[in-house]
């Protein structure tokens, strides 16, 4: 006979009022809330620092290296988003060698992979004086992987994917759950799959489109989105986006409607929102279509 | 790997309403706005003028902003002059507002979604949320990977009982001898938190009293559920620091409805698990706006700001603001106007945005009735079932993306609702359309220069929105009630008051619920043996109006889902279409085979109305405080269909 273990009560200890850290950004003194990253730091005094892994609502990763500065008496650069202020350090992000490391990454990535829908990297590029196109016309790439569309909510453009693991802690335990997506293959061959490299109609995948949400490139996105953009229709100066609340379920989940012409292209979730904190289920990503059924 | 065998059929898919339309000759056609709104206005005042103001019903809109019931009810009581106004709030969690008030007196869940992420214990009591309210799951997971502790009770295995440390898998409708027996072993292990009791709560002797015959055995007798896992549920949320007791229409969606949630409250205060951060009671609301409808006032019973209509200063406070005079009387609800309707007191119906036809349990009965009206309007998007009874259909814009407002949701947080894209067509705002409605009848000074002006005459007379301007919801992302004044944030929690050393701080106790076991109505016999159960499923909503506007990859349709073990028994095979019927009449559906189902269990859903009615199965046995009916517990058969010759 099996005995069923008694539950020990232990409580979950909540989080203590956090005290303020004092160090020096670029030879001016900051003070943050102490476990704040250097990132964190530079974004309350203004400053910016290019990033594509990092995740406002996700654990830092690490994978890109694009944010990289300098901390006086460190060996290596050290990522801003995840590397914690500390009382007296000294930080700089606009030597040499942070802005040496930031060029290569950005001539790495853009010459092996379709970054022609990630946001501001054009600017970075010109920035930092990348030049892609230096490794010559044979360099490897995946910015030739055909875009798998097999649904019709939306499509994985592999071409565009920078590797940053992004999607797949949102759908794995940092958000959604679902495990739907990992990571597969070795080295340049890597690649976020599903179990078995199966259509993701035959897979765990829920549709919630949270991995849509925190990618970087535009590797995932919206059919809408997808299927506008190869018509050369899709215009995101002539578009418009309200904040509303969704209308399927009383938790209140607010939803970020991107509109063009009229119509709902696209939907995403304030990161910052206590409700949601950027998450959404598939009826409130994708189940607007039902207002604009309008002939 | 999930076996997902899709086939072709597809659900109905609506059209918007674009233009009015009025009855003539028993067909709608096409009118114009001036012309629908006449009839529609002179139909209301004809029915009123012949059979007094009570026979006007409205069925407001649960899905609609929290200003747009507050303008719906407002046009009830003082254009119409009768309280018979309600809402899709009775087919859900009216019961869980029901027992809420009448144990804290107030209605909303007492904790926040913050809280379930920092609690020791987590009770998922007849909720599918993983399914039916994703994102607040999110919380109970993050909750989960802090350390908290999840047990779901549920017939079924669940998706979100998969999260658990252990699932309860009870029959249908045990669910007071579960919480009664849970009751007992607290009191009798002395792990009951007698201070708490003895200074915050009353009725303990009777309700020590009524479960004290819900010993173990004979609960795991009654429930199915084993003795050790009832015993060990309740150590888990006595000897918890702190505990959230979550439910949704599990709990709701039965005869006696209001009893179960009492009997969940019961174990609150018997543990001291309520009023504090992280202890506390979550209902979840089914629809956007449930909770924002009735806070609104657009229930019989409560003027805005759910203050009761039997109080004479809370009257009178409205009837100045409003210049009128409000019947010191509840009206009739949901349930009691569709009753009302085929006694023939009740003659005109005003629906907005509801589509009771299909949503009614037992709905050939209801559609039956609502052809018995006199006068029927109905206002809506889509060209509903119900819509296609109505003498008079008036086209609404969608009030989540093509309006202004506020909506409430689950956790009492008010929040902004923007109007992103324009109505279709002639479509207009609801608002407009009830303000030229009460000019038609009488009240040409309704002018609402927009949502904010209708937000601060709500504010105005209701203590528990006062402090919630515009500007405030904006900046916060949203507030919780009660937020009486503009300069401060009241805590997340509710009945903090209970914990006070001060007796008159701490103010009225909170009574426990005597409430006794009473098992569900359909009862499983010979001919109807199977128990079957009805809920949600991840990608659909409710009758599916709205959700089958999108291709979800997921949508299979509507099945029967049956245990392995009772399809072995009926000897039929997944995807083959068998017959099921009730005592009420019966539908064709192809089975689907569900390992997290026991024997005996069949569970479908209201998705697909258009292909399965599976509310031509469910019993209109109704709750008697709440007015729900029993979704929860059909007994049906299955057969394999007559072979045709």
């Amino acid at each position: 006979m099996t005995t069923v273990p008694k539950p020990v009560p232990v409580p979950v200890q909540l989080g203590l009022p956090r005290r303020l850290v004092e160090f020096a950004l670029d030879d001016e003194p900051v003070r943050v809330p102490e476990g704040s990253t250097i990132l964190d730091a530079c974004e309350a005094v203004g400053k910016d620092i290019p990033t594509l892994c990092y995740g406002d609502t996700l654990t830092p990763k690490n994978a890109c290296r694009v944010c990289v500065v300098e901390v006086e008496g460190a060996r290596t650069l050290a990522p801003a988003c995840s590397r914690k202020a500390e009382p007296g350090m000294t930080v700089r992000t606009d030597t040499e060698r942070a802005r040496h490391s930031r060029k290569i990454v950005l001539e790495l990535l853009a010459s092996s992979v379709d970054l022609s829908t990630t946001p501001h990297v054009a600017g970075w590029i010109r920035e930092y004086g990348a030049e892609p196109d230096r490794f010559g016309p044979d360099a490897a790439t995946v910015a030739d992987r055909a875009p798998k569309v097999d649904n019709d909510l939306y499509v994985r453009d592999y071409g565009k994917c920078i590797m940053c693991y992004k999607c797949v802690d949102a759908c794995g335990d940092q958000w959604q759950n679902t495990f739907a997506i990992a990571v597969a293959g070795r080295g340049f061959d890597n690649t976020i799959s599903v179990e078995h490299d199966a259509p993701l109609t035959d897979s765990a995948c829920v549709y919630c489109g949270n991995c849509i949400e925190v990618c970087p490139t535009g590797a995932l996105s919206f059919k809408t989105e997808f299927d506008m953009r190869e018509a050369g229709t899709w215009d995101e100066d002539a578009q418009t986006e309200a904040t509303t609340i969704c209308a399927y379920c009383g938790v209140g989940c607010n939803l970020t409607l991107h509109v063009q012409d009229n119509e709902i292209v696209k939907v995403t979730s304030p990161h910052d929102n206590p409700v949601t904190h950027g998450n959404l289920c598939i009826k409130g990503r994708f189940g607007f279509q039902h207002v604009q059924n309008r002939d | 790997m999930r076996d997902r065998k899709r086939n072709d059929r597809k659900p109905k898919q609506y059209p918007r309403l674009t233009h009015p339309m009025v009855r003539d000759n028993g067909e709608l056609r096409r009118a114009t706005w001036e012309e629908a709104l006449d009839r529609a206005a002179a139909g209301f005042a004809r029915t009123t003028q012949e059979y007094g103001a009570d026979a006007f019903g409205m069925f407001s809109c649960a899905r609609s902003t929290n200003e747009m019931n507050y303008v719906a009810q407002k046009f009830t009581r003082v254009v119409m002059g009768t309280n018979n106004v309600d809402s899709c709030n009775r087919t859900c969690h009216a019961p869980s507002v029901a027992g809420l008030s009448a144990a804290f007196g107030s209605g909303g869940g007492t904790s926040s979604y913050q809280e379930v992420e920092e609690t020791d214990l987590i009770i998922m009591w007849g909720s599918n949320a993983r399914f039916a309210h994703p994102i607040f799951f999110q919380h109970v997971l993050k909750g989960i990977h802090n350390g908290a502790r999840m047990y779901a009770v549920d017939p079924r295995r669940t998706s979100t009982a998969e999260w658990a440390d252990r699932w309860l898998g009870l029959n249908v409708g045990t669910d007071i001898p579960l919480a009664h027996a849970v009751g007992r072993e607290i009191i009798h292990a002395g792990l009951a938190n007698t201070a708490f009791i003895e200074r915050a709560t009353s009725g303990y002797e009777e309700y020590a009293a009524e479960v004290e015959p819900w010993t173990l055995s004979v609960a795991e007798q009654v429930t199915g559920v084993p003795a050790d896992a009832i015993r060990e549920l309740a150590h888990a949320y006595a000897t918890a620091e702190r505990a959230q007791m979550c439910w949704t229409l599990g709990i709701t969606e039965h005869h006696n409805a209001t009893d179960n949630v009492r009997a969940l409250i019961n174990l609150s205060l018997l543990t001291g698990h309520v009023g504090r951060y992280g202890s506390g009671l979550q209902p979840l609301r089914g629809q956007n706006n449930v909770q924002g409808g009735g806070d609104m006032g657009a229930i019989p019973n409560r003027l805005p700001g759910f203050q009761d209509i039997l109080e004479p200063e809370i009257r009178t406070k409205f009837e100045a603001a409003w210049n009128t005079v409000i019947q010191p009387r509840y009206g009739m609800n949901l349930t009691e106007m569709l009753d009302g309707i085929e006694r023939g007191v009740l003659r005109s119906v005003y629906c907005i945005g509801e589509n009771p036809a299909q949503s009614e349990a037992d709905c050939e009965h209801t559609i039956k009735r609502l052809e018995m009206l006199d006068h029927l309007v109905v206002q809506d998007i889509f060209l509903t079932k119900t819509a296609e009874l109505a003498d008079v259909v008036l086209p609404a814009s969608a009030s989540w993306c093509e309006t202004e407002g506020t909506a409430t949701n689950s956790e009492r947080r008010v929040q902004r609702v923007r109007k992103a894209i324009s109505p279709p067509g002639e479509a207009r705002d609801d608002i407009a359309i009830l303000c030229d409605l009460a000019a038609r009848l009488g009240h040409d000074d309704w002018k609402y220069a927009d949502s904010e002006e209708v937000w601060n005459e709500l504010r105005a007379v209701s203590p528990d929105h006062y402090g919630m301007t515009y500007a405030r919801l904006e900046e916060h992302q949203g507030i919780q009630w009660p937020c009486p004044s503009e300069d401060r944030i009241e805590p997340t929690y509710l009945h903090g008051r209970l914990w006070e050393k001060d007796p008159a701080r701490r103010g009225m106790p909170a009574p426990f619920g005597p409430v006794k076991h009473s098992p569900p109505v359909d009862l499983l016999d010979e001919r109807f043996p199977i128990r079957m159960t009805t809920g949600r499923r991840l990608d659909s909503y409710n009758t599916g109006v709205q959700s089958s506007g999108f291709a979800s990859p997921m949508r299979r349709g509507e099945y029967i889902e049956l245990s392995p073990e009772d399809a072995a028994t009926y000897g039929v095979e997944a995807g083959e279409e068998v017959r099921i019927s009730s005592r009420r009449g019966d539908v064709t559906a192809p089975v689907w085979i569900d390992p997290g189902l026991r024997p005996g269990l069949a569970f479908m859903t209201m998705h697909f109305p258009d292909e399965v009615d599976t509310n031509q199965l469910t019993i209109e046995a109704t709750c008697p405080i709440a007015g729900t009916a029993e979704y929860k517990a059909t007994a049906v058969r299955i057969d394999k269909p007559a072979v045709s010759v």
